[in-house]
């Protein structure tokens, strides 16, 4: 059970957030001018590193905020946290 | 030695030193590995192969599952692939002459909704079409098959019937990886335990070699089998694969009297459950939801999962979780694997198996093989592209029937 | 048989039976100290071997003393209380789960502190004390009945007074600071990320719940775990009367029991003298002390001591009568037979190193003990005491001490003062340890490994013989470690024996990796109270208790209850719902819609921000209307659909699917805050605030100007796809006018508290029929509109459903537009919705068939057309139908296909998948 700084609750215990995987995969400004395989790339494609990872939580139990963090996925550390833009 | 299981033989497998170069090296020694190398050697004559494998051989994954063994899965490229490997475990102890526990106990998988009814029944009859075993069965069927599943209405998820496959079953996971080892051992494949690939080198679009914790081996081709950590291998080659990398877990119970006959699924009330052969409880459920290569979960996972075991198994209640582990699974979008070429000429890739890689074990490494040994796939994996990701062309196995265990 | 209990032991009788034999023992003991003091020397068959077996141990290492009693399927002699009236049988290896339903409760407790201890010894009671004292909030776990670690085994004094005295009189003054939480009988058994421990506590059959959880977060950590005695593999070491030195000595000191008369004591090091010395006072005859070691220590009074001597052999089958030594390095071994009926054993000690090593920490193999100790560690924890090798008292006392104040500090507190711990008698500088795992011999056929799996050095060298070079291979292969004890005792002897068989030290070797829960923990016990009602939540709407009373079975829906259908005496479910949806074609009926999430979207980019989620255009969409519209994934597969209501410029009110009620509102949410927050935008799921009443028929305008006397209910007034506010019943109401059945229709909309109100109003008009959902699925497939998640599946687009014309060729983009353009998903044999009629109109096709092209089914694997998404009987059409996403439908229309069931090819002809009133002549009534 992960302890996960809420940047608006303070540290909560995993089981209140959502995961919302990789963070700053923008949707793309004009979907229709990419080709499929760029396409392709934002629908199915996310780093998946061993190691440092800005992901995205949802504290869906809490304030129900998106935030973003980054963790070490080898640890499970949780490094340092911002808040979306 | 306890008597509960079989005598292993008394030779496995010998360690060799690595050599300079391979014909192929197939990254991972586990059971996807494993049964690639025994089938290039077999099926194709191809023996100069070495299999590396970071730790111990078949000790990720392979050695973590819960060894459910079934193929009724919903659609036809499912069907094709996972039915073959079932036509090959059905043959497999005597083909590699070891007692690999194979056990065709039955597999039910529960439905607990309107909607999980109508999900169980379309895919008990695109198995049918596809040439594999499978019934409906009513509540009191269930209760035949499985005397100890509480088929109550009085219970907040009761059981509307289940999909039953009596062909599948369970098989002992560390004596498939053995079996395989040995067999594609003796016809010459090198295992290399404690090698971990810590990159593909790659010149003129085409793979050379893999730099190893035990030097620079080159290869004509390098087949990734490396389930979680195949992200990090590919990526050193320049390759993204559509793969996300999470805790599974899974525990086993105290050794019981025999209770369970089968192999019940669950996925509304989230569990599966058999008992192995020497009397041990052996369960699972959900990944964890985020990414990680920590092979450890959480505990409320388990703590759920005790919960709905005991909503399908009330005489549960007194056994005793003995042990927990996890393993760390690779997920695709369509929760179906990927297996086949990549850009990288000479580089292959069998990877997004998540939580269903063991039951497939002997039938990917049968196309797995072969498409090492063409360079183009074999019929059974050539829908499971990287391409489909562009086309659309998806598998998906989350959606309407499928349980992705 | 004779009693061991040692003379002037008080202690009020218990009585109990074992293997259907009647006993006594007293409170305070453990069905093993009963067992041992009725002289009761073998308590188990091994399980493979069928080899006699004794008590081994003392507690929660024991391999050899399982029992089963009551519902319990598996517990072992050492831990298990001694109740009267305890009924108990031995077990060969394996558990019997009993057919006797548990009747225990179980709870869980969420608890939070700076500093947690575990371990209630010596070094767990100094470290929590000083962690107390700086004002820390502490928590102090400690897994026994009786706190202090080992000094109730040992006897030991500490401050003066006995050590248990001391323990216990310490912990009372702990318990009594309003910060510090003394949790008893309290095993930690799972140590996760980020300082989360899990624990289990024994409150026994008195307490409201048997068993809870604890789920506790702690700042730090302080491990204090002590270690437990290793064994030494040699021949005939499983014999009953075979013991470890320190658990005979706990059953002297603890409970007054004398585990046999005259003691054989192998050890390899000082701790073993201390035991012998115990032993001999309360009265067992210590016959020799055999040491591994050159320089052997001080005997007991009487004892002969042979240095460097080994156990060669163990005499009696059914117990220890006989102990064979030698002097271990000598060509000419002087094989010497001393009678005796125990053997003490001790290998020296490993420190309780699994719960560091499951918080991630690295284990070092330290030479001085032989053994691994705790290295490296990321999480907040600190190690004190014999869990990181430190064997004194005052040595554990000191170093726990210190812990505690290091932990207290790091978690932010000031140490002000120095605890200064309690003063210990002198110990002798302990002589080091010898380091023997096994006793060398030409046949290690019963140098036992693991006792619980019969495990012997001989199958290990089996193992390595066979190529197997790991100790995970070997655990494996042998099965070693993995019985109830979890190679608590095994463990690191099967490293050091792989590393024997070998030749490599134990340090590189290292050990199988240590997983949780350190001791086994009941199903019920997890699964604490989220069983049967409350495994999930039930959601009912405020009509529920009427649809209760009219005797409705309930279909659950995600977690909500919804009335199936309501039938009359006499009635089955067909019948029921054949005559519902006569009512509705015919007459009037009315459904509980409340189900339905609803959000209410605010804010002045509120239709921009419609029009991005929704496939076709809502900004439009003037004040006063309302809006299908279907929301696609970016895959472009159908994820949601239904109603958009127009409130204001600003304002909409969104509904969907009920059991996508909570998906769709996070949906919206992460696209709203993560995607375009630069839209202002608020959305608010209001699906409890409203309860909704479908009122469909061709009389629903009457029955509704009779309810609404204020409403203009004709179609010019009030036309379709529009809303009014209004009074129904005397209720404040938003009414709209929109239709699932194809019929003339409104939903009522009130206020949750007054759903009941109308619902009787709406019934009190006599004309109309309550209809559940299922008759609801069947009107609205008669009209060929699709249920999410049942017509689709996660691989349908909007135009595979025919509903093109719910995707706007005008905006620029929305979520899953250019999917679209796939080369997948513009194939023109992608499967289509459409319609279905049986040959023969009486056969109601089984939802989830499959469809094929030929008359007779050619051998597997068949490629599949399609499947019955829906299949009805219609008490409006002349035949049963059914929808189906079929391979390129749309151009099948008036094929006949079919379905293969059983032997049979059913055959069905393919039509449009609206089958009644296609022209849409009804729903202006």
């Amino acid at each position: 059970m992960l302890l996960i700084p809420c940047p608006w609750c303070g540290p909560r215990d995993e089981a209140e957030f959502h995961y919302g995987g990789q963070a700053h995969v923008a949707y793309p400004e004009n979907p229709a001018a990419l080709s499929d395989e760029e396409w392709a790339r934002y629908l199915f494609f996310r780093d998946n590193p061993k190691g440092r990872f800005a992901e995205r939580w949802n504290h869906t139990a809490g304030c129900r905020r998106w935030f973003n963090a980054v963790r070490n996925t080898a640890t499970n550390e949780i490094e340092a946290r911002e808040v979306t833009a | 030695m306890t008597r509960d299981v079989p005598e292993h033989p008394d030779w496995l497998w010998s360690s060799p030193e690595p050599k300079r170069s391979y014909d192929v090296v197939i990254v991972g020694g586990g059971g996807h590995g494993l049964a690639t190398a025994y089938y290039l050697a077999k099926n194709h004559g191809i023996t100069d192969v070495a299999v590396l494998e970071r730790g111990w051989l078949a000790g990720g994954n392979m050695a973590r599952n819960t060894t459910i063994i079934r193929s009724n899965y919903l659609w036809d490229e499912s069907a094709g692939i996972y039915e073959h490997a079932l036509k090959l475990w059905e043959g497999l102890e005597d083909d590699l002459g070891y007692p690999i526990l194979f056990s065709q106990r039955g597999v039910l998988n529960l439905a607990h909704s309107l909607q999980d009814v109508r999900d169980s029944v379309r895919r008990v009859h695109a198995n049918r079409l596809n040439g594999v075993d499978a019934e409906w069965l009513t509540p009191e069927e269930v209760k035949e098959v499985c005397p100890i599943v509480n088929v109550s209405p009085d219970v907040r998820y009761p059981v509307l019937g289940a999909t039953y496959q009596p062909r599948a079953g369970i098989a002992k996971h560390d004596y498939v990886a053995w079996g395989f080892a040995r067999a594609a051992a003796a016809m010459g494949v090198h295992l290399i335990e404690n090698c971990e690939v810590t990159g593909v080198e790659v010149a003129d679009g085409r793979v050379q070699a893999v730099q190893t914790t035990r030097g620079r081996i080159a290869a004509g081709t390098v087949a990734l089998s490396a389930a979680g950590h195949s992200s990090v291998v590919a990526a050193t080659a320049g390759v993204e694969l559509p793969v996300q990398t999470h805790p599974l877990q899974a525990l086993v119970s105290e050794l019981l009297e025999p209770v369970h006959p089968t192999v019940v699924m669950s996925n509304a009330v989230h569990v599966y459950v058999s008992q192995a052969h020497k009397g041990e409880l052996v369960m699972g459920a959900g990944i964890d939801p985020y990414n990680s290569y920590r092979q450890r979960g959480a505990f409320h996972i388990i703590e759920r999962q005790m919960s709905a075991a005991l909503e399908l198994f009330p005489i549960f209640a007194r056994a005793h979780v003995l042990r927990t582990w996890a393993g760390i699974v690779d997920v695709t979008p369509d929760a179906s694997p990927v297996v086949g070429t990549t850009p990288v000429d000479g580089l292959l890739v069998n990877c997004g198996w998540g939580t269903g890689g063991f039951k497939a074990t002997p039938g990917v490494g049968w196309c797995y093989a072969h498409t090492i040994a063409h360079g183009e796939p074999h019929p059974l994996n050539a829908p499971f592209s990287l391409e489909r990701f562009t086309t659309g062309a998806l598998v998906d196995e989350h959606g309407a029937a499928a349980v992705a265990h | 048989m004779t009693s061991r209990r040692m003379t002037g032991w008080q202690g009020e009788p218990v009585r109990f039976r074992f293997d259907g034999r009647d006993y006594e023992g007293v409170r305070g003991d453990t069905l093993a100290s009963a067992l041992l003091a009725n002289g009761v020397r073998t308590v188990a068959a091994s399980p493979a071997l069928g080899r006699p077996r004794g008590i081994y141990a003392a507690w929660t290492e024991e391999p050899n003393a399982l029992v089963r009693y009551g519902v319990e399927p598996m517990a072992q002699a050492t831990t298990l209380d001694l109740a009267e009236g305890l009924d108990a049988t031995s077990l060969r290896g394996r558990g019997r789960l009993s057919e006797e339903p548990d009747t225990g409760r179980y709870d869980a407790v969420y608890a939070h502190c700076d500093v947690l201890v575990v371990g209630a010894g010596p070094a767990g009671i100094a470290a929590a004390t000083a962690a107390a004292e700086t004002g820390a909030r502490v928590i102090i776990a400690d897994d026994r009945p009786i706190a202090g670690g080992s000094l109730p085994d040992t006897a030991e004094t500490v401050g003066g007074v006995p050590g248990a005295e001391w323990a216990a009189a310490t912990l009372a003054a702990l318990d009594d600071r309003p910060d510090v939480r003394v949790l008893s009988r309290t095993s930690v058994f799972g140590y996760y990320d980020d300082n989360h421990l899990v624990a289990v506590e024994r409150r026994g059959v008195d307490a409201y719940s048997r068993e809870r959880v604890w789920r506790i977060r702690a700042r730090r950590v302080v491990l204090a775990t002590g270690a437990h005695e290793r064994p030494i593999a040699f021949a005939g070491n499983d014999r009953p009367g075979v013991m470890l030195a320190a658990s005979a000595r706990a059953y002297v000191n603890r409970h007054g029991v004398l585990p046999g008369e005259r003691a054989v004591v192998f050890t390899t090091n000082d701790s073993a003298y201390a035991a012998a010395r115990d032993l001999a006072a309360a009265g067992v005859e210590i016959a020799a002390i055999v040491d591994t070691r050159e320089t052997a220590g001080p005997a007991p009074d009487g004892a002969e001591v042979l240095a460097g001597h080994v156990v060669t052999a163990v005499g009696g089958e059914e117990g220890v009568t006989s102990v064979t030594v030698s002097a271990s390095d000598r060509e000419d071994r002087d094989d010497r037979e001393i009678e005796a009926d125990l053997l003490l054993v001790s290998g020296g000690w490993n420190p309780l190193v699994h719960l560091f090593s499951q918080a991630g920490g690295e284990l070092r193999h330290d030479d001085g003990i032989g053994s691994f100790v705790p290295g490296s560690v990321r999480q907040a924890v600190e190690v004190a005491g014999a869990a990181r090798g430190v064997f004194t008292l005052a040595g554990c006392l000191e170093d726990g001490a210190a812990a505690g104040a290091r932990a207290a500090e790091a978690a932010g507190f000031r140490v002000e003062s120095v605890f200064e711990t309690p003063g210990t008698p002198a110990e002798e500088p302990a002589a080091p340890a010898g380091h023997l795992w096994l006793v060398p011999s030409a046949d290690y056929g019963t140098h036992f490994v693991d006792l619980q799996r019969d495990v012997t050095v001989a199958d290990v060298m089996k193992a390595t013989g066979a190529g197997l070079r790991s100790v995970e291979h070997v655990k494996r292969y042998t099965t070693a470690g993995t019985a109830h004890d979890q190679g608590k005792l095994s463990g690191v002897l099967t490293s050091a024996v792989v590393g024997h068989a070998l030749g490599l030290p134990l340090a590189d070797l290292g050990t199988t990796t240590f997983r949780a829960p350190y001791v086994p923990v009941g199903f019920a016990t997890l699964a604490g109270r989220d069983r049967g009602a409350l495994h999930d939540p039930v959601r009912t709407t405020s009509l529920h208790e009427w649809h209760v009373v009219y005797g409705a079975p309930f279909e659950n829906v995600g977690q909500w209850k919804r009335p199936w259908y309501y039938p009359r005496a006499g009635e089955d479910m067909e019948a029921a719902v054949l005559r519902e949806c006569h009512a509705v074609r015919t007459a009037v009926g009315a459904m509980d819609a409340s189900t339905l999430g609803k959000i209410d979207v605010q804010g002045p980019d509120a239709a921009e921000f419609l029009d991005r989620i929704y496939t076709n255009m809502m900004s439009t969409l003037k004040v006063g209307a309302i809006r299908y519209g279907v929301m696609c994934r970016p895959d472009g597969m159908v994820f949601d659909d239904g109603t958009v209501i127009r409130l204001a410029d600003d304002r909409f009110l969104v509904t969907t699917t009920t059991g996508n009620a909570a998906a769709v509102l996070d949906w919206m949410e992460e696209w709203l805050q993560t995607e375009w927050p630069q839209l202002r935008v608020y959305c608010t799921s209001v699906t409890e605030h409203w309860a909704t009443v479908a009122l469909a028929g061709p009389g629903s305008r009457d029955v509704l100007a009779g309810l609404a006397p204020g409403l203009a209910v004709d179609a010019a007034s009030f036309p379709f796809m529009t809303w009014r506010d209004t009074e129904v019943a005397g209720l404040a109401a938003r009414v709209c006018r929109i239709s699932f059945s194809g019929e003339l229709a409104y939903e009522i909309n009130v206020n949750a508290w007054d759903g009941l109100a109308l619902w009787e109003a709406v019934m009190g008009t006599g004309v109309v029929t309550p209809y559940g959902t299922e008759t609801m699925h069947v009107l609205r497939a008669e009209k060929g509109y699709p249920i999410v998640g049942q017509d689709t599946d996660g691989t349908v687009t909007p135009a595979d459903l025919g509903m093109d014309w719910v995707v706007s060729k005008k905006k620029p983009d929305f979520i899953g537009k250019r999917s679209f353009a796939r080369a997948d998903t513009s194939r023109p044999d992608r499967k289509h919705l459409v319609g279905l009629l049986p040959a023969d109109a009486g056969r109601l096709l089984p939802e989830g068939a499959h469809l094929v092209e030929t008359s007779t089914l050619p051998e597997p694997p068949v490629p599949t057309l399609g499947h019955v998404t829906s299949s009805y009987r219609s008490a409006v059409l002349d035949s049963t139908f059914a929808l189906a996403l079929v391979s390129g439908g749309r151009d099948r229309m008036g094929e006949v296909l079919y379905v293969p069931l059983g032997d049979e090819q059913v055959p069905v002809t393919v039509t449009s998948h609206i089958l009644y009133d296609p022209e849409g002549a009804r729903r202006d009534g």
